[in-house]
């Protein structure tokens, strides 16, 4: 009669010597994907709510370059029929006109641009002609920065907070946008 | 005369561990290309428009989302236009400051990032931006995609 051999027990390990690769890689995975998702958009800083007893300082209308978007998404600048990609050159030569021109500002700092919207106006052609003006304001700065030797304003403003300098060209050119009330609200 | 038969050499049963990290590092990257990380469910539809003068926020801890557009509804048919901020969706917009003033005494770096749908209308918006000034959180960003210069 044979006998019936026995089989030997097989051990149950799972090998362990990977796990702090495992943990490693989760770990890089944790940090990569929480910071992938950067917002972007345009910024803006809205003004502060008005006091009932304070009056606005007064400004000068030749300071203000008046943009108005109607329902349709059309564009007035200045009372004048005016096309979306117009709009950047136009706020240029408002800003960037230092008394010249009587119909635009009299200096770059006290230069104001004033988007109107009605409360129809769709939300995409307000931020396109937003966009346009903000892309103005972009390109004056990067021209000033190439004044002062600058490759753009990007490298400009990596330039002075690692030193800590003021910025002069968002001094000299701030970017008042003002968004307006539309009437009888 | 009969052939050779070499007998078969025992075949291990230890599952190979040497393209472990290999495995792992392949589940990695397709972790990593295939997830999209959401906080909140976004109950509204937002189509962000598109911009060229982008700024990019990379402290996201200031910020707060505001979601403006038709809410979403069964059967991928839009409703009205709703208001969303975190996880709720805001019936009366006159709660916006209270919500928003709490967030500004909690983090007074606040950035509030507007994530609006680009069909919404103007009025909507405005409203908000008097909500946000009456809760006295100023910095806002009106979220929009990187647009492709033609």
């Amino acid at each position: 009669m044979p006998v019936l051999k026995k089989k030997p027990r097989v051990e149950g390990e799972i090998p362990t010597s990977s796990m702090a690769d495992i943990a490693f890689l989760l770990l890089i995975f944790f940090l990569v994907t929480t910071t992938i998702d950067v917002d972007t958009g345009i910024g803006m800083v809205l003004p502060p709510k008005l006091e009932d007893d304070v009056i606005p300082p007064p400004i000068r209308e030749r300071n203000v370059l008046k943009i108005l978007v109607n329902e349709a998404g059309l564009v007035l600048v200045e009372d004048q029929p005016s096309a979306v990609q117009l709009i950047r050159q136009e706020v240029m030569t408002h800003v960037l006109n230092e008394g010249v021109d009587p119909r635009y500002a009299e200096s770059a700092g006290k230069a104001l641009i004033s988007i109107k919207t009605s409360r129809e106006t769709p939300y995409s052609a307000y931020v396109n002609v937003l966009d346009e003006v903000w892309m103005a304001y972009f390109e004056m700065w990067d021209s000033e920065a190439r004044v002062l030797g600058y490759l753009d304003y990007k490298t400009y403003v990596g330039a002075i907070t690692e030193s800590g300098a003021e910025n002069i060209i968002r001094d000299k050119i701030k970017a008042a946008i003002s968004i307006a009330e539309p009437d009888g609200t | 005369m009969a052939g050779h038969f070499k007998k078969k050499t025992k075949t291990k049963e230890e599952i190979p561990t040497a393209s472990l990290p290999d495995i792992i590092f392949m589940l990695l990257i397709f972790f990593m290309v295939t997830t999209v990380l959401r906080e909140t469910t976004v109950q509204v539809r937002t189509l962000l428009p598109k911009a060229e003068a982008l700024t990019k926020i990379d402290q996201k801890r200031l910020v707060t989302y505001v979601y403006i557009g038709p809410k979403k509804l069964e059967g991928n048919r839009i409703g009205e236009t709703s208001v969303q901020i975190d996880d709720a969706l805001v019936e009366d917009l006159g709660n916006v400051r209270t919500i928003m003033y709490s967030k500004l005494v909690e983090q007074p770096r606040l950035i509030v990032s507007l994530k609006v749908d680009e069909t919404s209308e103007m009025g909507v918006v405005l409203d908000i931006h008097g909500e946000l000034r009456e809760a006295g959180t100023l910095r806002i960003n009106y979220s929009s995609k990187r647009e492709i210069p033609s």
